[in-house]
């Protein structure tokens, strides 16, 4: 599993939850004292293990943090630069959803290590549309769950996000558009302030 | 969104949005939306094409005659007023004796955002300006995680150099470890001999035949060191060509000479180095202490190094003991800067540490 997820798991929880409750994560799936880190590689087996004690940490469902987590890479400032290389692609959050096709591809662009699952959106209507996600990354769809809700407030759209359930290495995640212009939503300059 | 048929003039708008529709005499008929955005508070209609651009290549442009001569070829022009971003064109003639000159930005792409205020809808969907915009950060972000790693790495790095007790280059043990386990034997009373051992003419070996060389020699120094004394014994090297070797419990002097002659025979072994011959020797200075007589390791290491002085003294390739006597010796002012009575490590860069 690329270093780059989980270290994102691990900046979320130490970020929400205190490192603390971090650092016992790692140690009960055997990571001792060590820190992910974003340009390594790590076994599957080892992303598992972790996001396993983490639900068992935090007592909640394995499904809802990774919703969490979504949510958390778009909507945070310390992880500006997910939100703004999302923004890249549409004007409208409708252009947006047509650019998740490309997301595996443009992540890959960046760093070509990054394999993330296969999204296939599909228009049933103007305002319907399913995303179907395949790859070796049981719950995903979850993550983007997290992401499109956040995104569709980002871009000012008024959206109903849902998991659609998942089997046989794929999920659906469905999404009803009701309104795409519902509000002002957050500004996107094309080139970030420099500090 | 749907479209219905539209007049060539606004098609020209969402497929090419930094165009601009330029009359045979040169005079601006409409600029498109992106195009308008170079210069916000202009007029543009009805102004001279050659008057707000000023066209540098192939070949400065004076006149529209010149212009028409270049038609069809990549222009590099900017604007004479306003901020001098490069743009790139091309110009093409029309049926109807007007002309449409087509522009980019490429490479200014980065500074036109930002002298030009442009958003995403001020790029035709087919421009790969916003693809190109998303890989430059991207890549900046991707390249500042690496850089992250790369500090951290080498500050790990650093700090376990900096924790070692091991040389790196031979194996055995440095100087810190020596004078922990030295500082460790005369707190708890165990008695040992110290030989503290100058390799002779290596200096030689590293001038003529390289650091490569020098280095190769030190690896097998190392290995005569481990052949000659116990597994008990502690062998470190202190400097560049200097080592010490603790004989814990090991006090009778004929043995110790024994095992001195034993080291030098080793060291004087030729060693062949992708076919070149080098020749060294060592010479020895050894302290007893008998774990009762008040010490500190500064104290032996400093008669060690007197006891050495007095076998290069007397010519090298030999082992002398220490003995009170030798003090006087020692020169009063020493040839080289001494720090706790030991000589300090070579330079590091010479020995290839």
């Amino acid at each position: 599993m690329h270093g780059l997820v989980l270290s994102a798991v691990q900046v979320f929880t130490k970020d929400l939850y205190g490192p603390v409750r971090w650092a016992r994560v790692m140690d009960r799936a055997g990571m001792g004292e060590r820190e992910f880190e974003p340009m390594f590689f790590y076994s599957k087996a080892v992303g598992h293990r972790v996001l396993e004690e983490l639900s068992v940490e935090l007592n909640m469902p394995l499904d809802d943090i990774l919703e969490d987590i979504g949510t958390y890479l778009v909507s945070r400032p310390n992880m500006e630069p997910v939100r703004r290389l999302l923004r890249f692609g549409g004007v409208t959050f409708d252009d947006f959803l047509h650019s998740l096709d490309d997301l595996p591809g443009r992540a890959k662009l960046a760093v070509p290590d990054l394999l993330l699952p296969e999204i296939r959106l599909r228009e049933h209507s103007v305002q319907r549309f399913s995303l179907t996600c395949r790859g070796d990354f049981p719950g995903f769809g979850h993550v983007l769950v997290g992401i499109l809700r956040t995104m569709a407030d980002d871009y000012g759209a008024l959206a109903l996000v849902n998991h659609g359930g998942s089997g046989a290495g794929t999920e659906i995640v469905s999404i009803e558009l009701l309104e795409p212009r519902f509000a002002q939503g957050r500004d996107f300059q094309l080139r970030a302030m420099v500090p | 969104m749907s479209l219905h048929s539209l007049p060539t003039a606004q098609a020209l708008d969402i497929l090419a949005p930094m165009h601009l529709r330029v009359s045979r005499t040169g005079h601006i008929l409409h600029a498109g939306p992106t195009t308008r955005k170079l210069r916000p508070h202009a007029t543009w209609e009805g102004e001279r094409l050659l008057e707000v651009f000023y066209l540098t290549r192939p070949r400065e442009v004076q006149t529209i005659g010149e212009l028409e001569a270049i038609f069809g070829r990549r222009l590099h022009l900017s604007l004479r007023d306003g901020p001098r971003t490069a743009l790139s064109g091309v110009a093409v003639p029309l049926e109807d004796g007007t002309f449409i000159l087509n522009l980019s930005f490429g490479l200014s792409l980065l500074q036109a955002v930002d002298d030009f205020a442009l958003t995403q809808t001020d790029f035709a969907a087919t421009d790969h300006a916003i693809e190109m915009l998303y890989l430059i950060e991207a890549k900046t972000v991707a390249m500042d995680a690496s850089r992250k790693l790369n500090t951290k790495l080498e500050q790990a790095r650093a700090a376990a150099e900096a924790q070692a007790f091991t040389d790196m280059l031979t194996g055995l043990e440095n100087r810190r470890a020596l004078d922990l386990a030295l500082e460790r034997m005369i707190e708890r009373g165990t008695a040992f001999a110290l030989m503290h051992v100058d390799l002779d003419f290596f200096k030689q070996v590293n001038d003529t035949l390289g650091h490569a060389a020098g280095d190769f020699v030190l690896v097998e120094t190392a290995k005569a060191f481990r052949a000659c004394t116990r597994a008990s014994d502690i062998v470190a090297r202190v400097g560049g060509d200097e080592f010490v070797v603790v004989l814990p419990g090991l006090l009778s002097p004929k043995e110790l000479g024994c095992i001195g002659t034993r080291i030098i025979r080793q060291l004087e072994q030729p060693h062949d180095y992708q076919g070149q011959i080098s020749r060294i020797s060592g010479s020895i200075g050894t302290v007893i202490w008998d774990g009762a007589a008040a010490t500190s390791s500064e104290l032996v290491m400093y008669q060690a190094d007197v006891a050495l002085y007095a076998s290069k003294r007397a010519g090298r390739g030999r082992q002398t003991f220490y003995d009170p006597e030798l003090d006087a010796n020692i020169p009063p002012v020493p040839a080289r800067p001494r720090r706790t009575g030991a000589k300090p490590a070579a330079d590091p860069a010479r020995t290839g540490q």
